[in-house]
Order: C-alpha cells, then sequence, then structure tokens
C-alpha cells in the first residue's frame, strides 16, 4: 500500500470530523440539555450551547439516583462473573478437550443468540413468580446473563482452538491434569478474550431495560434504565435532569471506549466474521 | 480445524524423537481409556450445560405452555390455568393489529437496514483510507452503540419532540412547519426508525471496516493501474469482495432488528394506536405494557417472532457454512 503523506488528505479529515460531528450530534445534545437552566428548556430558538452552565440536574441524579447507580454496578458486575465461570470452561471443553456433541453445542448457542429477549423476559416472569425471584438482583443477574454466555462461549471457544497444541503438551507432560492445564495455561493465555467477554456482558447487563422494566417492576432496587425510565414518566418538565442521568448512565460506555476500545471492536467483529 | 487432541498426541509424540519416554507412554494410555478425558469434557462444559436447560430451555418451554392456556395473573399465581390449544394463535392471527404489527416490523426492519447497511459501508470505505485524526474518529463513531438503549432512545425523543425538539426548530429555519414526530401516526415508524438507524450505523461500520481490512492492497494497486477510478473500483473491486461479509452483516442485522423492542417502547410506547408497534412490542405490550397483563397472546406473538427470527438464523448459519468451506 502506497502511503500518502498526511498533508494531501486534510479535506478527508475535514469531512471525517464533519462526519463525526454529525454522528454524535444527539450525544452532544443529551450532554448540552443535562447543563440547560430549566427555565430555558423551552426557549425558541433552543439553547445550543450551555454558556452558563447549571448544575441543578446533576444535583438531582445524586440526590434521588445514587442507588440505582449501585445497584447497577451490582448487576454489572454478577452477570460479569457468571458469565465468565460459565462460558470459560465450557469454551475449553469446546475448542482443546474436544466435547463430543460439541457441534450441536456450537449450533444451539447461535440458534440461543436469536431468540428475543422479549420472549425470555415472560419465561422468566413465569418461573420467577412462582420461586419469588421477582425484584430481586439475583433473579435480574440471572437474566441479564443470558444475552452474554451464548456469545462468551462462542468467543472462548474460538480463540481457545487457535492456542498453539505445544503448549497444552507440555503443560500434559509436566503433569498437569484438565483442571490444571486449564487454571494455569489455558486461563493466562485467554486473557484478552476474557476482558473482551467481561466487557460486553458488564455493558449489556448495565444497559438492560427489557429485564429490568419486566421482572423488576416493583423493586425497591431499581436500575438505573429503569430509573431513568420513571424518571420520564413522572417529571416530563425536568429534561434537563433526565439528560443529566442519562449522561451519568452513558459513563461506563465511555469509559470502555477510552480504556478498552480494541476489545469492543474485537468483540463486535468476533461475533459476526469468523477468521 | 476440529483435530482431536489424540491425534495431535501422537503427531506431538512422532515429531518429538529427541524425548523419548514420556510421549510415547502418552498416546498409549489415552488410547486405552477414551472415556474418562471425555468425561472430563463433560464436566468442564457441564454448568453450560445445566445453565442452558435451565435458563434458556425452560423459560422457552414455559413460554409454549403460557401460549397454550389461558394465563391471567390470577392463573400464573395458582397455576391453573386452562388449556386451550391454538385458541391464542388463531385470536392473535385474526386480531387488526396482526397485519399492522406485521408490516411495521417489515417497514422497520428493512428501512432500518437498508440505510444502516449503505451508511456503514459508506463510511468503512471513507475510513479505509488513512488520514490525520483517523483512527480516532472511527472509534468516535462506536458511542452510540454503546450507550445504553434508554440514553439514547430518551436523547431522540427529546429532539424529536413537537414543541420543543432541536430537530423541529432546526427545521423551521428552513420555512417547515411543526412536525408531530413521536404523536402524530404518519411519523411515529419514521420517528423509531430513524433513530433506530443510527444505533445501527456503529455495528455496520465496524464488521465492514474489517471486511475492507480483508481485501488485499495489491487488489486495488492493480485496479487503478488499469486505469479504473474510485467509483469504479468500489464497484468493481471493493463491492464484490466484500459480498460474503455484507451478507453475514446484513443478515445478524435483520436478526437483530427483528428482536427490538426498547427504542420502539421508550420513544412511542408502540403508538399513537398501532403506527409503530412491531411483533416485538406487540408481545411486550400485551404482556408487561399495560395494567392489565396478558400474557398467553403475548407469548403466541413471542413464539411466532422466534420462527422468523429461525428462519433468518438458518439463513445465516448457512450462509456461514458456505464460507467456511471454500
Amino acid at each position: 500500500m502506497n502511503r500518502r503523506p498526511y498533508g494531501k488528505t486534510w479535506w478527508k479529515t475535514a469531512l471525517g470530523l464533519f462526519f463525526t460531528a454529525l454522528m454524535l450530534f444527539p450525544v452532544y445534545w443529551m450532554v448540552n440539555v443535562s447543563l440547560t437552566e430549566t427555565s430555558d428548556l423551552r426557549s425558541d430558538p433552543p439553547r445550543w450551547f450551555p454558556f452558563e452552565p447549571t448544575f441543578v440536574g446533576y444535583t438531582a441524579v445524586f440526590d434521588q439516583q445514587l442507588p440505582s447507580l449501585a445497584t447497577s454496578l451490582l448487576i454489572g458486575f454478577g452477570c460479569v462473573l457468571l458469565t465468565v465461570v460459565i462460558a470459560a470452561p465450557a469454551g475449553y471443553a469446546l475448542a482443546l478437550l474436544n466435547l463430543r456433541g460439541g457441534r450441536t453445542l456450537n449450533f444451539l448457542l447461535l440458534v440461543a443468540q436469536m431468540i428475543p429477549a422479549v420472549v425470555m423476559a415472560m419465561g422468566f416472569y413465569a418461573i420467577y413468580v412462582r420461586l419469588g425471584l421477582l425484584n430481586t438482583i439475583p433473579g435480574l443477574i440471572v437474566a441479564n446473563s443470558t444475552i452474554a454466555v451464548p456469545f462468551g462461549v462462542l468467543l472462548f471457544t474460538a480463540f481457545m482452538s487457535g492456542i498453539p497444541r505445544e503448549l497444552l503438551q507440555a503443560a500434559r507432560i509436566d503433569g498437569a491434569g484438565a483442571w490444571r492445564t486449564f487454571r494455569s495455561v489455558v486461563l493466562p493465555v485467554s486473557r484478552n478474550s476474557t476482558l473482551t467477554v467481561s466487557l460486553f456482558a458488564f455493558l449489556w447487563a448495565w444497559s438492560d431495560f427489557i429485564f429490568a422494566s419486566t421482572l423488576n417492576r416493583n423493586g425497591d432496587l431499581i436500575p438505573i434504565t429503569l430509573g431513568i425510565y420513571k424518571y420520564i414518566g413522572n417529571n416530563t418538565t425536568q429534561w434537563n435532569a433526565i439528560m443529566a442521568t442519562a449522561v451519568v448512565a452513558s459513563v461506563p460506555a465511555a469509559i470502555l471506549l477510552v480504556v478498552a476500545q480494541r476489545y469492543v471492536a474485537a468483540g463486535v467483529t468476533a461475533g459476526a466474521v469468523k477468521d | 480445524m476440529t483435530t482431536s487432541p489424540t491425534a495431535v498426541g501422537t503427531r506431538g509424540a512422532d515429531a518429538g524423537t529427541g524425548s523419548v519416554p514420556v510421549p510415547a507412554a502418552g498416546p498409549r494410555r489415552r488410547r486405552r481409556s477414551p472415556g474418562p478425558s471425555q468425561w472430563t469434557a463433560v464436566g468442564f462444559a457441564a454448568p453450560l450445560l445445566v445453565y442452558l436447560v435451565l435458563f434458556y430451555a425452560y423459560p422457552l418451554i414455559r413460554n409454549i405452555d403460557l401460549s397454550v392456556h389461558d394465563y391471567t395473573i390470577r392463573a400464573f399465581v395458582q397455576g391453573n390455568a386452562e388449556f386451550v390449544g391454538v385458541e391464542k394463535y388463531v385470536e392473535i392471527f385474526t386480531s387488526s393489529t396482526f397485519s399492522t404489527a406485521l408490516v411495521n416490523t417489515a417497514l422497520f426492519t428493512v428501512v432500518s437496514i437498508v440505510f444502516q447497511f449503505s451508511i456503514g459501508l459508506a463510511l468503512a470505505v471513507f475510513f479505509r483510507s488513512s488520514f490525520r485524526l483517523s483512527s480516532g474518529l472511527r472509534a468516535l463513531f462506536l458511542v452510540p452503540w454503546l450507550l445504553p438503549l434508554i440514553v439514547s432512545a430518551s436523547t431522540w425523543a427529546w429532539m424529536l419532540n413537537s414543541d420543543n425538539g432541536i430537530v423541529n426548530s432546526v427545521l423551521s429555519a428552513f420555512g417547515i412547519g411543526q412536525i408531530n414526530w413521536l404523536t402524530s401516526p404518519d411519523t411515529a415508524l419514521i420517528s423509531v426508525i430513524i433513530a433506530n438507524i443510527w444505533l445501527g450505523i456503529p455495528f455496520n461500520l465496524v464488521i465492514l471496516y474489517s471486511g475492507l481490512q480483508n481485501i488485499p492492497g495489491e487488489v486495488y494497486e492493480a485496479a487503478s493501474l488499469d486505469g479504473a477510478g474510485a467509483w469504479r473500483q468500489f464497484w468493481s473491486v471493493t463491492f464484490p469482495l466484500l459480498r460474503p461479509v455484507s451478507a453475514i452483516t446484513i443478515l445478524l442485522g435483520l436478526i437483530y432488528t427483528l428482536k427490538v423492542v426498547d427504542v420502539i417502547w421508550i420513544m412511542t410506547t408502540g403508538g399513537p394506536g398501532d403506527a409503530s408497534t412491531t411483533l416485538a412490542v406487540w408481545s411486550y405490550r400485551e404482556a408487561f405494557g399495560t395494567g392489565q397483563p396478558d400474557f398467553s397472546p403475548a407469548a403466541a406473538v413471542g413464539n411466532v417472532l422466534i420462527l422468523i427470527a429461525l428462519v433468518f438464523g438458518f439463513l445465516h448459519l448457512q450462509l456461514q457454512r458456505r464460507q467456511e468451506a471454500p
């Protein structure tokens, strides 16, 4: 590939900046509205820039939504733990232990990803009603993990199939059993996959609305997504506070984008493209 | 792809001529007892198997059970719902909402995907050439995809607000009168489609971009030596070579878009009337959206949706299999 000097491509940078600005306008608008005075929310023309930012919206968030944020964090971490504990060993069995029926299992996992969440939510509701698991955090962790587990297994399987056999051979020669090999060789080598799976499990659980709004409608501890939803229902006038909550709810996504961008791209691609 | 550990072990023993005794003992022991190693594999997969039965199969069976009984909230708690066979399915197929929801689902999915894909592809081609800031800007395009859906959907709802929304305010500067985006039956579906297109662009961009990376640069060099311009290069090189990745992107998009509830529910709750109700939203509304939950028809709609999703799912698997076998 012939790399031209950057100097000749300044118009592409300009065009790229323009596209990005257009694409991210809603995000900017969310931040802008969150900093707007309540009395200015309905001004015409609207305030394009928060020249005199107000933090009333954010004060409201920290007054009212801290428990929701904590609940979401708890659910997110619970979901990560459950997903990795189930998916990593399963990936090992599928990729390296030559599990009989592995193809069928792979197929079932692909099918599982196609099932709409609303259908799962109804099934879970019917089960949870009887078990008394409605409005509980463990109930939500389990329901949320159903999005991440099939993805996690497929990702771990894909990665672990690529681990050099010599490495496992060496472990076996050293007298390590399957469990030792898994714990001391396979898991450390698969660190990046674990990160990608954890990242997505967390993000999906944090962002979940369907399960929260169906299985945790009357709970004392509601996740932040439901917090925003109830907020919209109750105060249709205070859009600065709603948008402030939305900004706070977006913080994990922002952190992940900065810290773990390549894992995000890897995860998106892994689900679709096999190489 | 699926090389069994036993086969690898034997090969390893043949190749490792230097280290004599250990590899020779290894394969023989394993050949004598294939049982235990298979049990180890099952052991590692056991949590997943239990999980799939408990948290996938059981809810799905429960869902079928819901659709063939007449469940009310009371019957739920007491567990004495009456068996009604396919009555609920007949009920939903003959409901006036059914045809509306089916058409809306088709429109929502097809229009969303056409735009998501073409915009995603255009951006992927644009970002293929490196320029100053290109990778940073590309990363920023991921933002809409990472945000919680409630965040983006409520932001869009406020932007499209009839009286105070920024969209109407900009349009009025061009002399276009107030459009009741979310509250008029003519525009509600369009509004949720716009928001959904915005949400789907990052996914398409990332996958198509990685597909573009796999096209060797020499192909383009050859094309430009033959005098093909950028436009010609796109249609004669990029587009055909990207076809496999495109097919998978579109099918995955179809499967994802069919399932969408949150965006529509948060922006319009499927209304006004049924104007923006898709099958998934309909199912959600029947079960959880009103004061009086009606689980049986909701489950029936859900099962119909699963069938539709599975058709596309099998297409996807078929495509992927064909691509794996060159």
